[in-house]
């Protein structure tokens, strides 16, 4: 018999906001040390109320946007009541009744075509803490810093048919949110619920539904789906079990799910509205002000790179990260050619970072320093080698293109009486590959050039060098 | 010379220890003070004392099972310990005790008065009041607190208030709530003729209007103070701060015993109702229909307004307190609270003077004040 498998997901991403969702903590990045970044708010300390950082609602929004959903324009909070250590106020603030965005839509592409995915909400609520289980001292510590972070939930309806189609979706969203600056979507900051029941093919009913919570790797995500079909296949074909509806959890070592224990998944989480937080209300001149501001999406940007003459690899390279993105497009604004620019970023600065052990998602360096380096070289004030020698010091120690140029005399070297002097230097010097240049050895000649750039610091203009070189061995 | 101010222990104020009257925080002791205190003391008040208050302020007016009758707050106003002093009005304990002590208490409209600082309860009506001995002194006192605090989501954006305690009272009428009177006993009955009569003398029309709305009013608001309240107690779990009981060996047992050696009987009685109000099964019969009880009854009390410049009732049934059993504390303040529950469930503003409740519509504070200052030593 052929069987059908139907997948619902729900993925919470943690949204990259300068400060906490309910208090003026640091976001998701800041923290160093565990409880560096708590407050009374979010140690749920008596006396402290929740203050709406507005952040969260546009960037909510714009993601609602990116998914095609419905904008709600009256959206409430509500919490969510359940006892945990690493839950400070033991209530999660969270949306049940009135979410912000629902009904959206995603294409998703995989080798058996498009399907379209249904977008049932997406919600804002806050993160929770982490427990820290030292084995050593047989005790749990708690970490409040990822209290409060705020993160979307963004529920589908079950219409993913395989893991493929899961992961096309989760890489999917993951490039939009990434380019949308709403999430970096590192290790952990998306995590999974996938909602999964096997039926044979043509059934009216679906299957009997297992729920596998909280994975966060696209490998575990697909591995625990092939395992979970596989499992209610067996139990449907062999009676190898008699399949329940409960919460499962992967366990990534074993290769294999496991249910949870049913005090954990049994839980009546009280929901009701949360009286310290006003009503959300988006109005027409603030959903204009978050849809002036949405960045365009990666397949516009790779349209317009492409009439710039950007080659198809270098365009690929460009819009994976909405940064060089918008690296190239000041640079080229402060007068340089675009084609110039991708060649400085993806050759040079990606192999300065390459053998700091960095990618070019580190990048960092203002277009302004950028575009002066791109144009001292350009006007032929510096040589392109000395120009590389002023990026790497502006990538590893910040410094001042054009002052570091002055200090370290790099201006290129045009002064002929000077070279044709060098030359003749170099001439008088290495005899012996004069006469192996003299005897037809081409090869010979970069070994004197060598000579010369190396007498000039670098700074020579190769081509009066050469030149005066050429003719110099022809005389 | 500074003016002395009580904050009653449930109001926060750095570096003073702050219990809200319970084993559960009686270490505890805030890293921040309150907006409201911090106000007054920029504004030439200075902090006396914290004044002892019934277990997170849920009892009728002190700690009843144990013989404080009175309220500390009110009594020190009364004795003249101190020129003003903060309560939390969050079920009517500081109205009771105003009129138990004689002296008067301004409950403001709901997000006049910035919440931070606040140990809360029951967050949709909880509003900081103003102790004082006259009409005059609490509307002092409350221009300085009154005011928008960004740190406040639920307060109002008004910057400023003012309140006026000499509106002219003359030709203005004001409603007996007739079910709350009749629930009165002769003592408070006669409190309330006593202020009727003066305010007749000072022309104004004093008569009944039927006030049947208010058993369903206290009903849903107890439902909804509880359901809050167990929320918001539920952050005292042993692990963070406050009380740890020192018999567990697992996080289920630190919970628990924690909670069970540390709340007294009153404040778990109303976590359970609480708890229950909003479980799955009765969400939607209790939870659910007392927010929406709530706009009936908002509509109610404005029906009222719209003929009366304000509602006068007995802010307690009768004019003292004997000592009671703690397993029959939740059932008394239930029954006490019929009384002020509108006030409470609405957010509209009351004042207590003369051993008597003024309700009035929102933002008419200064009409209360005014009807309460042309009785006084009357």
């Amino acid at each position: 018999m052929k069987y059908e498998v139907t997948i619902g997901l729900e993925t919470h991403v943690e949204l990259q906001t300068e400060s906490k969702i309910f208090c003026s903590c640091g976001g998701h990045s800041s923290p160093k040390e565990p409880n560096d970044c708590v407050c009374p708010a979010c140690s749920g300390m008596p006396g402290m109320l929740p203050v709406m950082n507005k952040g969260v609602v546009e960037l909510a929004v714009t993601a609602g946007l990116m998914l095609n959903c419905e904008i709600n324009r009256y959206s409430t909070f509500d919490k969510k009541n359940y006892y945990y250590p690493d839950l400070p106020c033991a209530y999660q603030i969270t949306q049940l009744f009135h979410p912000i965005c629902t009904n959206g839509l995603v294409d998703v592409e995989t080798s058996s075509g498009t399907s379209k995915i249904r977008i049932k909400q997406i919600h804002m609520e806050e993160d929770a803490g982490k427990l820290v289980h030292d084995e050593w001292a047989d005790t749990t510590l708690v970490d409040f810093n990822r209290t409060s972070v705020p993160l979307i939930e963004i529920v589908t309806q079950p219409d993913f048919h395989s893991a493929e189609e899961v992961v096309a979706y989760l890489e999917k969203i993951k490039a939009m949110f990434r380019f949308g600056n709403i999430s970096e979507c590192e290790e952990g900051a998306m995590r999974c619920d996938v909602n999964i029941s096997v039926r044979p093919e043509g059934a009216t009913e679906l299957g009997v539904r297992a729920e596998i919570k909280n994975m966060s790797s696209l490998t575990s995500i697909e591995r625990a789906i092939k395992f979970e079909t596989a499992r209610h296949i067996d139990a449907l074909e062999r009676q190898t079990e008699v399949l329940v509806q409960e919460t499962r959890r992967w366990d990534d070592v074993k290769g294999r799910t496991f249910p949870m224990r049913n005090k954990e998944t049994e839980a009546d989480y009280r929901y009701f509205p949360d009286p310290n937080l006003m009503p959300i209300v988006v109005d027409d001149e603030w959903l204009d002000e978050i849809k002036s501001k949405m960045p365009v999406s990666a397949e516009v940007k790779a349209e317009e790179y492409r009439a710039l003459g950007i080659s198809e690899k270098d365009i690929e390279t460009i819009t994976g990260e909405r940064k060089l993105c918008d690296l190239l497009e000041a640079v080229v604004a402060l007068g340089c050619s675009a084609t110039d620019v991708v060649a400085w970023i993806i050759t040079d600065c990606a192999g300065i970072l390459r053998k700091n052990g960095q990618l070019l998602s580190d990048l960092n360096i203002t277009p302004e320093k950028l575009a002066s380096i791109i144009k001292m070289v350009g006007s032929g004030k510096i040589t392109r080698g000395a120009g590389k020698k002023i990026l790497i010091a502006v990538i590893e120690n910040d410094v001042d293109p054009e002052a570091y140029c002055k200090e370290n005399g790099m201006d290129a070297q045009t002064d002929t009486n000077l070279i044709a002097s060098v030359v003749d230097k170099a001439i008088a010097e290495n005899a012996k590959a004069v006469a192996d240049y003299k005897s037809g050895k081409e090869k010979a000649f970069m070994s004197i050039f060598g000579a010369c750039m190396r007498e000039l610091r670098g700074n020579g203009d190769p081509a009066v060098i050469r030149a005066l070189l050429e003719e110099k061995l022809k005389g | 010379m500074s003016k002395r101010i009580a904050i009653d222990d449930t109001i926060l104020v750095a570096g003073m220890p702050a219990t809200a009257g319970s084993k559960m925080l009686e270490n505890f002791t805030p890293l921040f003070t309150a907006e409201a205190v911090e106000r007054l003391t920029a504004n030439g008040y200075a902090v006396a004392e914290k004044t002892a208050v019934g277990e997170f302020g849920l009892d009728l007016v002190g700690e009843s099972t144990t013989g404080k009758l009175l309220g500390d707050a009110a009594e020190k106003v009364a004795a003249g310990t101190v020129d003003a002093a903060l309560a939390v009005d969050l079920n009517g304990s500081p109205r009771r005790a105003a009129a138990l002590s004689d002296v008067t208490f301004v409950k403001p409209t709901y997000g006049t008065v910035s919440r931070y600082g606040v140990i809360s309860c029951a967050a949709s009506g909880e509003q900081i009041g103003v102790y004082a001995k006259t009409a005059d002194s609490c509307a002092e006192v409350l221009a300085k607190i009154a005011g928008h605090d960004a740190k406040d989501g639920t307060s109002l954006r008004n910057d400023s208030y003012d309140y006026d305690t000499a509106l002219d009272v003359q030709g203005t009428k004001v409603a007996i709530a007739k079910d709350l009177y009749d629930r009165a006993d002769a003592e408070t009955k006669a409190k309330i003729d006593k202020f009727a009569e003066a305010l007749r003398a000072k022309g104004v029309t004093v008569e009944e209007v039927a006030f049947d709305f208010a058993d369903i009013a206290n009903t849903a608001w107890q439902i909804l103070m509880c359901a809050e309240t167990c929320n918001n107690l539920s952050r005292y779990d042993g692990v963070k701060f406050g009380y740890r009981t020192p018999n567990y060996s697992n996080i289920d047992e630190l919970y628990v015993n924690t909670r069970t050696e540390a709340f007294n009987f009153l404040t778990k009685s109303v976590i359970i109702y609480g708890s229950e109000a909003l479980s799955k099964g009765r969400y939607t019969e209790c939870y659910d229909k007392s927010l929406r009880i709530r706009r009936v009854i908002v509509e109610r009390m404005k029906a009222i307004f719209a003929s009366y410049d304000a509602i006068l009732a007995p802010a307690c049934k009768s004019t003292s307190y004997q000592a009671y059993d703690c397993k029959e504390a939740f059932m008394k303040v239930f029954a006490e609270s019929v009384f002020t529950a509108p006030a409470s469930i609405t957010g509209m503003p009351a004042v207590v003077s003369g051993g008597v409740q003024l309700m009035g519509n929102y933002f008419d504070e200064s009409m209360l004040l005014s009807l309460a200052k042309v009785t006084e030593g009357v």
